[in-house]
């Protein structure tokens, strides 16, 4: 398979992140005008609006694409609405960029937007006996961040790794979020700050877990040649990746009570997280040493180093080292998250995927202000969400 | 005093004498589901439709573990009024090859596990309701 053509991103814009209590749609319209007004595409020119769909707010979520476009003021644009939990900004940009590359369009918008209730995700009210998510926290009371520990534990119990380098991230994190205009919290941390929060899940403590947030990010994706009209140099999206997992997936998973057996067939030779980035690789021919910077799905500080191995970016068990030598810090040899991450933005699930893409867009055009890596010309995105979904988007100027 | 006890899910485990987990196993390809799968395997390279009941394997080792500080949101019932904390473990059982979340027996925490750690299957209360008590399966750190 020959590498894919490129499809431009024009323009992408956000609604910071926080805790504001508005409908969705009003972050998500906010994020689009300025996408649409950094591509200097006018809504009327729009022809397909692909959005993130949110599970919390009622039928105006499950058809976000809609309720934003009727927001907007409706312009006859076709319309996507997608659900793939984390992954949903992601799926909802591969659609649109199928379209373009398929010649359908040649203008997309694509948005996620978010309205969080405080403390824990959980699942919609009602009784589901059939539905693991809620029968997690009915049998188990397992929450997301139950998970994210289960992880944590093993890179300390199989690779040595401490509190004291998951703390690390969280340092570094908060120290690339401090001049983010959207990030929601921008504050220096120290490691003894991290070590005194409260534990939550035994080893992740209250500050290395992200929270849930309040937010908007939006993309407008153009064919190549409409870009060139618009832009001397745009950015490009050279891979998306949405891979789902192969079987037997023997890694413990979110909101599963049990992985696939081994018994009968052997497991596939990546694990499903390193999969997800593996496909955008591939499908862009550009490998990790080739990235000038990653965004990767911080959930936990400890996590993150998960994702340093997953991206390919050092071998398992060497991720400690690659933070404790500065590598991923802005200046080192491959930052990751100069956004600050979901430790500086909390979690706005339909958005976070497209906020990932909007910050690698930032820093290859140098627009980076106060966290910009200096050169940069490749980025990768990488995420995972709920029920065998991820995504990994590869950018380049 | 609660004067009857059932599962608080049916027909994931056994709760009489010596408890275990129930399984299915494809009668054409051998692999296990836990809960139990019915209709169609999920090996992609099987077309098997027919499952035996099992029971899996009664003691596993752990994969990972953690804890849980604060009370988990509803759909989860509290047992007590202040939350006691509480841990959870996964466990790898080696003859399914599978790895299996459940929360740990009372009165065990995070330090009485560790990667590798031997455990065994345990039935206790989960929350009560109407004078009825609600059991689930939970594991249990074997030895010192």
């Amino acid at each position: 398979m020959t590498a894919p053509a490129s499809v431009a991103v024009l323009g992408v814009g956000m609604h910071a992140w926080g805790k504001w209590g508005r409908p969705f749609h009003e972050y998500g319209v906010t994020a689009a005008l300025a996408a649409l007004d950094d591509a200097g595409v006018s809504w009327g020119d729009v022809q397909f609006v692909a959005g993130g769909e949110t599970v919390r707010n009622g039928y105006p979520g499950y058809v976000a694409a809609s309720t934003i476009t009727q927001a907007l003021g409706w312009n006859g644009a076709r319309v996507a609405s997608c659900y793939a939990a984390c992954a949903s900004g992601v799926t909802a940009l591969d659609a649109a960029r199928s379209r373009i590359l398929a010649g359908l369009c040649d203008v997309a918008l694509v948005v996620g937007a978010d309205t969080t209730p405080k403390g824990f995700l959980a699942p919609v009210a009602g009784e589901r006996w059939d539905d693991p998510d809620w029968l997690r926290f009915r049998l188990l009371g397992a929450t997301n961040p139950t998970y994210f520990a289960l992880y944590a534990r093993r890179r300390m119990d199989l690779y040595g790794a401490t509190d004291a380098d998951f703390a690390k991230v969280k340092v570094k994190n908060a120290k690339h979020g401090l001049h983010n205009p959207n990030a929601r919290y921008r504050k220096e941390v120290t490691e003894e700050e991290v070590l005194a929060s409260p534990m939550v899940a035994d080893p992740l403590r209250l500050l290395e877990i992200c929270a849930t947030s309040d937010g908007a990010a939006a993309v407008v994706l153009t064919s190549m040649d409409y870009a060139r009209k618009h832009a001397t140099s745009p950015v490009r999206i050279r891979a998306v990746s949405t891979v789902t997992p192969r079987f037997p997936n023997t890694v413990t998973e979110m909101p599963n009570f049990a992985t696939d057996s081994a018994a009968a067939l052997a497991p596939p030779e990546l694990t499903f997280r390193d999969s997800i980035a593996a496909g955008a690789y591939e499908e862009a021919g550009i490998g990790p040493d080739e990235l000038s910077l990653a965004e990767v799905y911080d959930l936990s500080t400890a996590l993150e180093l998960d994702w340093y191995e997953n991206i390919g970016l050092c071998k398992p068990g060497e991720a400690e080292k690659l933070l404790i030598d500065g590598d991923t810090t802005i200046g080192g040899r491959i930052p990751v998250n100069p956004s600050g991450g979901l430790a500086c933005f909390g979690e706005a699930v339909p958005a976070q995927a497209i906020a990932q893409v909007c910050e690698i867009a930032w820093q290859l055009r140098g627009q980076a202000e106060g966290r910009q890596v200096e050169g940069a010309n490749a980025g990768i995105t990488v995420n995972q969400g709920l029920f065998g979904h991820g995504s990994s988007v590869l950018l380049t100027t | 005093m609660p004067t009857t006890a059932v599962p608080a899910v049916e027909g994931w485990f056994t709760i009489s004498g010596e408890p275990c987990l129930l399984g299915t196993r494809c009668t054409t390809c051998g692999t296990v589901f836990f809960p139990k799968a019915s209709g169609f395997c999920r090996n992609p390279e099987c077309r098997g439709r027919e499952f035996d009941d099992i029971e899996l394997s009664r003691t596993g080792k752990v994969w990972s573990y953690t804890d849980a500080q604060y009370q988990p949101p509803p759909p989860y019932i509290p047992p007590s009024e202040t939350h006691e904390p509480f841990a959870l473990a996964a466990v790898e059982l080696a003859e399914e090859q599978v790895v299996i979340l459940g929360q740990v027996a009372k009165g065990f925490g995070v330090d009485d596990l560790s990667v590798g750690a031997t455990v065994e299957l345990v039935v206790e209360p989960l929350y009560e309701i109407d004078g009825v008590e609600h059991l689930i399966y939970r594991w249990k750190p074997v030895g010192s």
